[in-house]
Order: C-alpha cells, then sequence, then structure tokens
C-alpha cells in the first residue's frame, strides 16, 4: 500500500512538471545589421525553444541555414563564408530567468524578465544577460527579446572588401510563442 | 518503504540533475529529419570556361564580362598576349531556382549565343539522400562574320550550332568539389566533308578552396571523335586552370588556358592551341550579381 502510494505520488511528480514546460518548434529570430551603405536583414521562422516554467530554464536551439535573406547570394556567403553552417549547424542558447520569482505563470499579463545563460555560435561560447519580456495568455507564453551582438565575438570575421557593408554588432531579434507540452 | 524512499530520491535527482539537458532533449525528440540542400558547389555558374551545375537563383542577375588575350608565346613584342583581346559578355538570370536563361555576344566570330540551364537534381543529405547534383545545359549559337565566300547560296542556318551538356558534380566537402560534364556539339556547317558536324567529348572539372573566398579551379575536355589526321584545322584537347576570387557581390575567375572562345562551341570544338607549344592565353570573368526582385521569405521553407 505503501508502496503504490509512492509510485502515484512519483507519477504525480512527473506530470507536474511535464505539465510547467512549454514549447515551440516554430519561433521568430531575425538580425538586423545596418551600416550607410546597406541593410542586411535575415529571418528564422523555424526556432525551437522550450521553457521550463517550474525553474526558469530554458533551451533555443537555432539552425543556421534556415535564417533567409532576401538575396540568395547573401545567405550563401552567410553559410558559406562566415557561419560555417555545414561544421557549426546550430545555434544554441540555455539560459534561466534570473527573477523568477517576478513572474506569476497562473494569471494573464506581461511580466519584465532577465534571461542569463551561454550562447554558442560558430564553435564559440559567451555569457549573455539579455531583457525581455514573458506575457503570460490563455493556453501558452509569449517571450520577446532584443539584443545586440558583435560578429567578432563568435570568431566570425569579416574581410576588409565588405567591411563597409557589415556592421560591427547586429541586432537580433526574438519573438517567440510557446505552447504547452 | 525504503525502496520507495529511494526510488523517489533517484527520481528527484535525476530530474534536478539533468533539467536542461531534458529540455535539450525534448527539443531533439520533437525535432523531425529535414533535406538539406548542399550549397556553393562552386563559387560561379562556370567552373572556367565551361559551365558548372551552378545557376542563379530566381530573380538574380548576373553580368558577366569576358576576357581572354592573345597567346603568352606571342613574345615581348604582343606583351604576351596582352595587346589582343578576344572579349565576350552576357546577360543571365534565374527564372525559378531551378531554369536559368542567357544571352551573349563574344568577339570571336562575331557570335550570338543564348542558353538555357536547368537543374535537374540536387545533391542533398539528411531526409532525402542525394549523392550528386545533376544540371543539364543547352545552347545556340550564331556566328555572324561576313560570308567568305559571297558567290555561292549561303543559308542563315549554316551560321548555327548547338551545344548540349548534362552535368553531374558532386560537392565532396567543403573544400573540394568536383564534375563531370559529357558533352555534344552540332556545327550545321564544317569547313570540309571530313570535319564531323558532330562533336563528343567528356568534360571534368574541379576545384579546390584554397581560403574561404578563393579556389583553384581547373577542367578538361576529352574530345572523343577528333581526328586530327584528317581534319582541315587540327583542334586540341581545352585545358583551363586559374582561380576564383570572391568578394561580396563579385566573382573574378583568373584564368589560363589553350582555348580562345568562350562559349561550348567554341572551346569544345575550335580550340587550336597547345599547352606544350605555349599556346596559353591569359584571361579572366567577371560575375556581378544584381537582385531583381527579392525573394518571398518563405519560399525556402516550403
Amino acid at each position: 500500500m505503501k508502496r503504490l502510494i509512492g509510485l502515484s505520488l512519483l507519477t504525480m511528480l512527473t506530470f507536474s512538471v511535464s505539465a510547467q514546460r512549454y514549447m515551440t518548434k516554430n519561433g521568430f529570430i531575425s538580425f538586423f545589421s545596418h551600416t550607410p551603405m546597406e541593410d542586411i536583414k535575415a529571418e528564422n521562422n523555424q526556432v525551437a525553444g522550450v521553457i521550463d516554467t517550474s525553474n526558469g530554464e530554458m533551451v533555443f536551439q537555432v539552425l543556421i541555414k534556415s535564417f533567409h535573406f532576401e538575396r540568395a547570394l547573401m545567405e550563401e556567403h552567410f553559410n558559406e563564408n562566415y557561419m560555417e553552417s555545414d561544421k557549426y549547424p546550430k545555434a544554441i542558447f540555455k539560459g534561466k530567468i534570473t527573477d523568477l520569482k517576478s513572474v506569476d505563470f497562473e494569471k494573464n499579463a506581461e511580466y519584465e524578465v532577465v534571461v542569463e545563460g551561454d550562447i554558442s555560435i560558430h564553435d564559440v561560447t559567451k555569457k549573455i544577460a539579455v531583457k525581455g519580456t514573458i506575457e503570460v495568455v490563455t493556453g501558452g507564453l509569449k517571450a520577446n527579446t532584443k539584443f545586440i551582438i558583435a560578429p567578432e565575438d563568435f570568431n566570425i570575421k569579416i574581410p576588409a572588401v565588405v567591411r563597409e557593408n557589415i556592421a560591427k554588432t547586429v541586432e537580433v531579434t526574438v519573438v517567440m510563442k510557446f505552447d504547452p507540452v | 518503504m525504503n525502496r520507495v524512499l529511494l526510488a523517489f530520491l533517484i527520481t528527484l535527482m535525476t530530474i534536478s540533475l539533468s533539467a536542461q539537458d531534458d529540455l535539450m532533449d525534448l527539443l531533439n525528440d520533437s525535432k523531425k529529419e529535414e533535406t538539406i540542400f548542399t550549397a556553393a558547389t562552386f563559387k560561379s555558374t562556370r567552373i572556367m570556361n565551361g559551365h558548372s551545375i551552378e545557376r542563379m537563383p530566381s530573380g538574380q542577375l548576373d553580368f558577366r564580362i569576358s576576357h581572354r588575350f592573345g597567346r603568352l608565346n606571342s613574345g615581348a613584342y604582343e606583351l604576351f598576349g596582352l595587346d589582343q583581346s578576344n572579349i565576350h559578355f552576357s546577360l543571365e538570370y534565374g527564372i525559378t531556382d531551378w531554369l536559368m536563361v542567357g544571352v551573349g555576344r563574344g568577339s570571336y566570330e562575331k557570335t550570338y549565343d543564348g542558353f538555357i540551364k536547368l537543374s535537374a537534381m540536387r545533391q542533398s543529405s539528411g531526409l532525402k539522400n542525394m549523392p550528386v547534383s545533376v544540371s543539364f545545359f543547352s545552347s545556340m549559337a550564331v556566328e555572324t562574320v561576313k560570308w567568305s565566300d559571297p558567290e555561292r547560296t549561303n543559308y542563315f542556318s549554316s551560321r548555327l550550332s548547338y551545344s548540349s551538356q548534362l552535368l553531374i558534380a558532386r560537392k565532396i566537402n567543403q573544400a573540394f568539389s568536383i564534375q563531370v560534364s559529357p558533352s555534344y556539339v552540332h556545327r550545321n556547317l564544317v569547313p570540309t566533308e571530313l570535319d564531323p558536324n558532330d562533336l563528343w567529348a567528356i568534360g571534368a572539372g574541379g576545384r579546390i578552396k584554397l581560403t574561404k573566398r578563393i579556389s583553384l579551379n581547373a577542367e578538361y575536355f576529352y574530345l572523343l571523335n577528333a581526328n586530327n589526321e584528317y581534319m582541315s584545322q587540327p583542334v586540341f584537347n581545352p585545358l583551363s586552370v586559374g582561380f576564383d576570387i570572391e568578394t561580396g557581390g563579385h566573382v573574378f575567375q583568373l584564368i589560363f588556358t589553350n582555348s580562345l572562345s568562350m562559349i561550348e562551341k567554341g572551346f569544345i570544338g575550335e580550340t587550336t592551341g597547345q599547352w606544350t607549344h605555349g599556346d596559353i592565353h591569359f584571361g579572366f570573368n567577371i560575375s556581378r550579381v544584381f537582385t531583381l526582385t527579392n525573394r518571398s521569405r518563405h519560399s525556402e521553407a516550403k
């Protein structure tokens, strides 16, 4: 009998953990580079992400080849020359909401949060902290953020001939809508 | 009871230890396998003289200017060939991601040419595995030099020639790509009865990337039915060696070749120079790509 209670407790525990997870496979990430010469923009609609509301942990996974540019040639150069996406196919973010208590996942509202974690691009991992919002909506979560990263920090070299066309820092926009798992 | 407690503790530990890896697994499990198409087998739509399997994506216009100078062995008086210049320019456009067309004009025999290139298969991995990319190339050329004998009845059709190629390429790794190009050239009019109207050749080419933006390329065509013992003008197998240099929207191709012509009918069928005799032409191709129509954002996702 005791064993039975134990088992059912375990089952409940597992259940409650999984119910606190929200996931998406078609989140949106875009980046934007502005120089007086040229604006470059790329968009990715196939970002996978998951949030665990019990501890505020989150993981994002981005296929580099799913970034699409307006110009096909730019996309080719992005993959071939800069990101080397055959060698390093994914960018990954693993992080955590720092002030989890400020978010009430039971109440529909928009909350400002700070997320800290490790971002891995082009085989370089960096610590990063970004400000963003989490919006609790009926049957899901929305997460938005904007932050700046420098290609140079991720060992992405920009040759002299195109240095006028590619900005030193690019603005990254993240728009995610998660569904419960 | 103890056993249950233990199981409970272990479960707790597992959950707390592997939370992030667990989340990662959740993502990986839910990710369906996709077909990944191989991109950039070659930097340009030409390996050297001949076409590569690459084509212009839809809405992109490639403006190409190519030069071949005179023969290196013409000596210092001709500045090793640089005093003579043979030009070809063309406009080439991607109608869809698998169909491109082009028109060009070359000073060699004052020739106008037009071509279509179809991308039939693309090398891919993942869900759909395809070991090679295959393109089909077909062109027509019209030479417009004044008739050598205006007295006789001359037909416009005598000016025409046709070329077809099957292009089969594989990007073996990031740096190394190879291509085989079985080729066929038909000339409507040839100088003598002994010259074949139909020419068959097997082409082979490849590239090795030296840096991310520079590659070493080579290309060779083996003529299958050209017999110099009876042809009015001896012809040789074209061999071209050079570099691709890519700078943003431009690709520069520097080239050393024994052919003067820059279209299939000419370099496959009418290469009269020999490397061993120093009949080498220096030349270059410049490719500048313009985006005429922006791609719809979701075209690739379909």
